[in-house]
């Protein structure tokens, strides 16, 4: 029997009051947004011709995207020529499946990971897990958030919602060390117990942060030092990316190399860059024997086919936008529900994840716009929330339906209607301010009905003015 | 906003066929009520001369996002464009069209500035306001911290997601009473709703005024 089916809305609506009842989170949220976002800034404006290299950036993905197809190709024929196994998933399952086929061929029975959204996408570790292959994550913050039994809240710091408190009891409880807040010690417990899962490993996994089709050659960027070994210890690699990961040229790394570390942590680089191509070569030292490189889809050609919304395909998943955002701020990653939160996550999940994504997240939005400030490559996020919008009102976005979607539709034509012309504008206004007359109390209005009332909860409204600026202005507004 | 305008020597004339630019349906997602009503605002708009609106997020959707809403070389896009050009937000037309910071005001408070989303990040005003107010007379202006976070309003989203726009709003409003200010200012009557019903429900006994209605205190 299979379980009734989640009303994502619901479940996006109870996920949110109780961010919002939580402060802890709030202030985990708070101080770990601004330190970003303060990192970012100065780091940001030690770089004079930052808005030239947005603009560069934002060139070279959209003639990628323009040429997909075609740089893809050329990816895969250079990859291949330098030994490494190039495979297609269309979707997450196939992912899994050749991932899996990949890890039983070897015969790893444990698997370590650099830090990967992508294969959080595809639910990776549950499908591992079931070919008899435990997935180890050795990023830190992901380390943290697997023992913790829970899934990242944000692409770049996956245990931001995670206090010193948290992590402390949890290490305690599942590293058996004693408990302690000291950052070393509990840092160099993940260290010694992860060293050994590196060491006994048969299979690593990442993902790719860039992709160079001249070359074939897989780029990565990390400071721990874990994907390092990850990529080079196990005998076998297997490195996960999406479509959308490929750049033409070797050339067109060092702006995403400047941008994407500065964006993400503040930092003027990346700890560790690994640039890959093929396995391990004949007289070379390290590196696995195999690479295999699984190239997904997953309805990022659906993303492509909207001459709109492909611009989010830009995305270097820097997690800036999601720093930025205030509502990000105030209800943290989970609330989403989604693997990709934030203003980011809002535009590529009803693609990417149809079935996890609530009809709310294109309206979770004030438009503040704060979120394209930010993007290193220029996308514009309140344009595509509002692309969106039409997608969704007009029952064209993948996934749950708006509720109420048709009586909302009849109200904006109502609205519409009424302010076509000066007249049905002055009288839909009287109307209005009879209407609400009964509810007015002391010049303020505590309580509105039906939809409104979302208003109110909160706030207080305004009583009408006894005059309107029209009035006003007929009646001789000059003084 | 006209008495501010008048007692510069700047004649107003205000056409009665106006009634929205059409921002609310455009943002709902509703890009065709949003052409219907764009189209009156063009007919009211086409013979003006300079226009003037104190609202970041009329003017920003106005010259933005309304022209693109009519296919390009169309009349109608034509006349959107020729509009755009000649539309300014207040504080924009008094430090640049105008040409004057000082415009004679007198408002002796503290007073604190909330930046606007669009105005601030649609149409670059970010100065424009803060100098105007350092010219007013007696006034003391203290800046609270994050001044340039969204208040929450955001239009529908306060009552579509009325829940998280009144976590924004008292953060907002929090800010506001930590600076010591007297009086929030902004540019933008939604955003002064937003915080000016929540600060009187929580019984926060901070004034929120309009910058016209600070600049025509005399």
């Amino acid at each position: 029997m299979s379980p009734e089916p989640v009303n994502l809305h619901r479940r996006f609506v109870t996920a949110t009051r109780e961010a919002l009842a939580n402060p802890e989170l709030s202030r985990l949220l708070n101080e770990a947004t601004v330190r970003l976002n303060e990192r970012r800034a100065a780091s940001v404006a030690a770089v004079p011709d930052w808005q030239a290299l947005r603009e560069r950036a934002h060139q070279i993905k959209k003639d990628a995207l323009a040429n997909l197809d075609a740089l893809l190709a050329r990816f895969e024929h250079e990859a291949t020529a330098h030994g490494a196994r190039v495979h297609h998933a269309p979707a997450a399952a196939d992912a899994c499946r050749i991932i899996s086929d990949i890890a039983r061929a070897s015969g790893a029975t444990s698997a370590v990971k650099g830090k990967s959204m992508v294969s959080e996408e595809v639910h990776l570790n549950a499908a591992l897990a079931e070919a008899g292959v435990r997935a180890i994550e050795s990023d830190l913050g992901e380390f943290i958030v697997q023992i913790a039994g829970e899934t990242p809240s944000h692409i770049i710091a996956p245990a931001l919602h995670k206090s010193r408190g948290d992590v402390s009891r949890l290490f305690a409880e599942k590293l058996g060390i004693p408990l302690t807040d000291d950052l070393e010690t509990l840092t160099r417990a993940a260290r010694e117990h992860l060293r050994a899962e590196f060491a006994a490993a048969g299979l690593g996994l990442s993902g790719v942060n860039l992709a160079v089709a001249e070359t074939g050659t897989i780029v990565l960027l990390e400071n721990e030092g874990n994907i390092r070994l990850s990529t080079s210890m196990p005998r076998v690699h297997v490195a996960l990316m999406g479509i959308e990961k490929v750049i033409p040229r070797t050339a067109d790394l060092p702006v995403f190399l400047t941008l994407l570390p500065r964006n993400a942590t503040g930092q003027p680089m990346a700890t560790y860059v690994s640039m890959l191509t093929g396995p391990r070569r004949p007289g070379e030292l390290d590196g696995p024997d195999e690479l295999h490189i699984v190239v997904l889809d997953n309805g990022r050609s659906a993303l492509r086919a909207d001459p709109v919304a492909r611009e989010a395909l830009m995305c270097i998943r820097c997690g800036a936008c999601l720093n930025a955002c205030p509502v990000y701020r105030t209800i943290g990653g989970h609330a989403y529900g989604t693997v990709y939160a934030g203003p980011i996550g809002s535009v590529i999940s009803p693609y990417l994840q149809p079935a996890a994504s609530a009809p709310d997240l294109p309206f979770a939005s004030s438009l503040c716009g704060a979120c394209a400030e930010v993007c290193p490559v220029k996308i514009d996020l309140p344009g595509l929330l509002v692309h969106l919008r039409g997608l969704a009102m007009r029952g064209d976005l993948a996934g749950e339906r708006v509720a109420a979607r048709g009586l909302q539709r009849i109200a904006m034509w109502m609205w519409a209607f009424a302010m076509r012309t000066p007249a049905r504008y002055r009288l839909a206004s009287r109307l209005l301010r009879l209407g609400l007359r009964p509810f007015v109390r002391d010049g303020w209005i505590r309580r509105l009905p039906g939809p409104a009332g979302g208003w109110t909860g909160a706030r207080d409204f305004p009583a009408p003015a006894k005059k309107t600026f029209r009035q006003s202005w007929t009646a001789g507004l000059k003084r | 906003m006209v008495a501010v305008l008048e007692r510069l020597g700047v004649a107003c004339d205000f056409p009665a066929a106006q009634t929205c630019c059409g921002q609310p349906a455009y943002n709902a997602g509703c890009p065709d009520e949003a052409r219907a009503v764009a189209r009156q605002f063009l007919r009211a708009f086409r013979d003006a001369g300079h226009i003037v609106a104190p609202s970041g997020s009329c003017v920003s959707f106005a010259k933005l996002h309304l022209p693109p809403l009519f296919e390009a070389g169309s009349p109608e896009h034509q006349d959107a464009v020729a509009i755009a050009e000649r539309l300014h937000e207040f504080s924009q037309f008094l430090v640049h069209v105008v040409g004057t910071e000082d415009v004679g005001a007198a408002f002796p408070h503290r007073v604190t500035y909330h930046d606007s989303c669009h105005l601030l990040r649609e149409l670059g005003v970010k100065d424009e306001p803060r100098r105007l107010l350092a010219r007013v007379r007696g006034l003391e202006l203290v800046e609270m911290t994050s001044s340039d976070t969204c208040c929450g309003f955001g239009g529908v989203f306060s009552i579509k997601q009325p829940e998280i726009s009144a976590a924004m709003a008292a953060d907002k409003v929090d800010r506001i009473r930590r600076s010591g200010a007297e009086c929030v200012v902004a540019g933008d009557a939604g955003c002064l709703m937003n915080i000016r019903g929540l600060m009187r429900r929580r019984g926060v006994n901070v004034r929120a005024m309009h910058l016209a209605e600070v600049l025509a205190r005399s």
